[in-house]
């Protein structure tokens, strides 16, 4: 035995002939026992046979409710997130670098269907690769399978300092409440407080509703402006006004130097008087709204295009920006990176400065930033990337790779020849990437 | 074993082959058939044809109201599109037709299931279950874990918990839903023949057996071709317009 929660028992088990450490959750079924435990044990155990990836626990094996019910899963073998809360406040790097990889989670499991809605210390764990693996989805939502646990309102101990506001209302279907409850996550991380206490009743949960946590920076000053932003971006009450993925946070806590700062960075003070009266007024009548998960996750996605201007032609240039222009136009919530690759060259030594001096990584961007501009995108949609390597296509497979880029667009090499002489950058990429590829080709001569 | 189940296939042939040939596609071993296989469609002989022949290789069947007003007296409780369907359709069964269709049962009970045409509390007044009042009025009156009914024309699941919570879900397209032990389900099935959740591919249902899951399957068909024979033969247009919409 390993542990004896309130809710369920955890067993080391094994398997002959299979070396993979194993769990076993079986519920506490006693006379007496909430309702909502065996309804919240048959929701995980609908759930995690459909879910796969490194994110979650590997599934083996179920018993149903018509003998005693188990599920046998992989046993994660690092320690849990609420080891570290020992050590609070960590270093900003450290937050980041935490938040970046729960994120990467979330996003996983918010592709496969799923919203966690019990993001917490206890419920992350990381594989010795600092994989980040969210346990336990006796609490979550899929959104093609039916919801038992709708009007449950059962709080499980430890979750309500993580909970999202709607998630009080009774909302259980959108994927940014986990974005908040990871925010939260992060504020204590960061400040070693959590932003909303530990409420014992629903009735304090939907305080936040209205009432906005202290700025991180007024609790330690040496948090810095950027960790800030992010940290309340996803604090937002209203869902629209967080990060739309968990993606595009793990972007921004891979790229302190690109957070686009706001009014958040700065904050030093709560809401005043007024401003918390009209969110509460504004309260008293919550929206239902529909959500589909994977969808509204697609909605929002990364794309990158990776910009060669050694041989780009104006033409190609535009082409390229009107095609970047139709994917974001209709999507409001897609992000641009624009990516350039700065040749290393292996055989002799580097130097940032080219002939004339000037900086080429500096130049790159200053030629990124250029193309840019007539696509008139605001400072938070846009980044701005020079990358180096040896190889193109291996520096933008590395970067897609790295920040979970949904859609990568590059131009096609002008000529047949140089493409054959030099090989063909696009197609390796095409072939090799993780996510869509759109090559951009003007059309030739007739 | 994986049973796919039709309901509601209304004389669409169209719809009807292509939802038997996809399920045969996915592993169907069994076919079972909850009703209405007549009324608002061009091609009830040929339906009736393919359904005798089913049946008589070991398919479920079971009647539906619109099998019964035409092999009936009146149309009692339809409206006039129903009941000129059934007008036009009921002269043109032969008498095996007939036959076979006053031989099916209200329920029949298989495979730890219950499949019926509407309400199972009273199979014979055609109740819809379109509701979560109706699904647990429905699921009180039986012992079955899992109820199958048609009726509706709009997929739904209903799941009655041992606390007496009712969770209703309107299941997703080829996603399946595992239907556990300890509680107890009722599956509504989209119609085969004339869709009325504004989604115009036929629908039907994918059993599986061990451990018992449930599929809803869209399948698309013809659907061009099928409301083109409605209104060749002369029945209300109405009836071919709803076939393109999918409601």
């Amino acid at each position: 035995m390993l542990h004896e929660g309130g809710m369920a028992v955890l067993m080391s088990v094994t398997r002959p002939g299979d070396d993979l450490p194993m769990l076993m959750k079986v519920p506490r079924l006693r006379e007496g026992e909430d309702p909502a435990a065996i309804v919240s044990f048959e929701m995980e155990q609908m759930i995690m046979p459909r879910l796969s990836g490194p994110h979650v626990p590997r599934f083996i094996a179920l018993g149903g409710f018509e003998a005693e019910p188990f599920i046998v899963m992989e046993r994660i073998q690092g320690a849990p997130l609420s080891v570290r809360l020992r050590d609070l406040p960590l270093p900003a790097e450290e937050v980041a670098h935490i938040g970046a990889a729960v994120a990467d989670a979330l996003d996983a499991l918010h592709h496969q269907h799923v919203v966690h809605l019990d993001v917490k210390p206890a419920n992350i764990l990381f594989r010795e690769d600092g994989t980040a693996v969210l346990v336990d989805y006796g609490l979550a939502h899929h959104e093609q399978l039916p919801d038992l646990m709708a009007e449950e309102f059962r709080l499980p101990y430890g979750t309500t300092p993580y909970m999202a506001p709607e998630q009080a209302l009774g909302i259980r279907n959108d994927p940014r409440s986990d974005i908040f409850s990871l925010g939260a996550l992060m504020y204590q991380l960061a400040t070693a407080d959590l932003p909303f206490g530990e409420p014992q009743h629903l009735k304090g949960v939907k305080r936040r509703l209205w009432r906005d946590p202290v700025p991180p920076r007024r609790r330690r000053s040496n948090i810095p402006p950027w960790l800030q932003e992010a940290i309340l971006r996803c604090l937002e009450v209203d869902p629209d006004a967080r990060y739309p993925t968990a993606a595009q946070l793990a972007f921004d806590l891979r790229h302190p130097e690109e957070v686009s700062l706001t009014h958040r960075a700065g904050k030093m003070r709560r809401d005043g008087f007024l401003t918390v009266m009209r969110r509460r007024l504004r309260q008293r009548d919550p929206q239902h709204r529909a959500f589909a998960t994977a969808r509204q996750v697609q909605a929002a996605p990364i794309l990158a295009v990776a910009l060669d201007f050694g041989e780009m032609s104006e033409e190609l240039a535009e082409a390229l920006r009107n095609q970047m222009q139709k994917m974001l136009g209709s999507r409001p919530g897609a992000r641009l990176a624009c990516l350039n690759v700065l040749k290393s060259n292996l055989l002799s030594i580097d130097t940032t400065l080219d002939d004339q001096g000037r900086n080429r990584h500096v130049q790159r961007l200053v030629e990124l930033r250029h193309w840019a501009r007539p696509l008139g995108l605001p400072e938070a949609r846009v980044t701005f990337h020079v990358l180096e390597g040896a190889d193109a296509a291996d520096a933008i497979l590395g970067y897609a790779r790295a920040n979970r880029v949904d859609h990568l667009v590059l131009g096609a090499r002008a000529s047949s020849l140089q493409r054959r002489l030099l090989g063909s950058v696009s197609g390796k990429v095409a072939a090799e990437a993780p996510c869509s590829v759109t090559v951009v080709r003007r059309r030739g001569p007739e | 074993m994986r049973i796919a189940i039709l309901a509601d296939i209304h004389g669409n042939l169209e719809a009807f082959h292509a939802c038997l040939e996809h399920a045969k596609a996915r592993g169907a071993e069994r076919i079972a058939l909850l009703g209405d296989l007549v009324g608002y469609g061009a091609d009830p002989e040929a339906v009736l044809e393919l359904a005798i022949a089913l049946v008589a290789a070991g398919a479920i069947a079971v009647l539906g109201n619109h099998d019964e007003a035409a092999i009936g007296a009146g149309a009692g409780g339809m409206n006039d599109m129903a009941a000129a369907a059934i007008a036009w359709t009921r002269p043109r069964l032969t008498p095996e037709h007939r036959r076979f269709l006053s031989g099916l049962p209200l329920t029949v009970e298989e495979e730890g299931c219950l499949f019926v045409h509407a309400d199972a509390s009273a199979p014979e007044r055609w109740r819809y279950v379109a509701d979560a009042e109706a699904a647990r009025r429905s699921m009180e009156a039986t012992h079955a874990h899992v109820t199958v009914c048609g009726h509706v024309h709009r997929p739904a699941l209903y799941s009655l918990g041992e606390t007496g919570k009712l969770t209703p879900f309107v299941p997703v397209g080829g996603a399946p839903v595992p239907l556990a032990h300890g509680r107890r389900w009722l599956a509504v099935l989209g119609a085969v023949g004339q869709p009325r959740d504004r989604n115009p591919a036929a629908c039907y249902l994918m059993l599986e057996t061990s451990p018992m899951q449930a599929t809803w399957h869209r399948v698309p068909y013809d659907v061009a071709g099928a409301a083109a024979k409605i209104r060749a033969a002369g029945l209300p247009l109405g009836l071919a317009e709803r076939l393109l919409l999918g409601r």
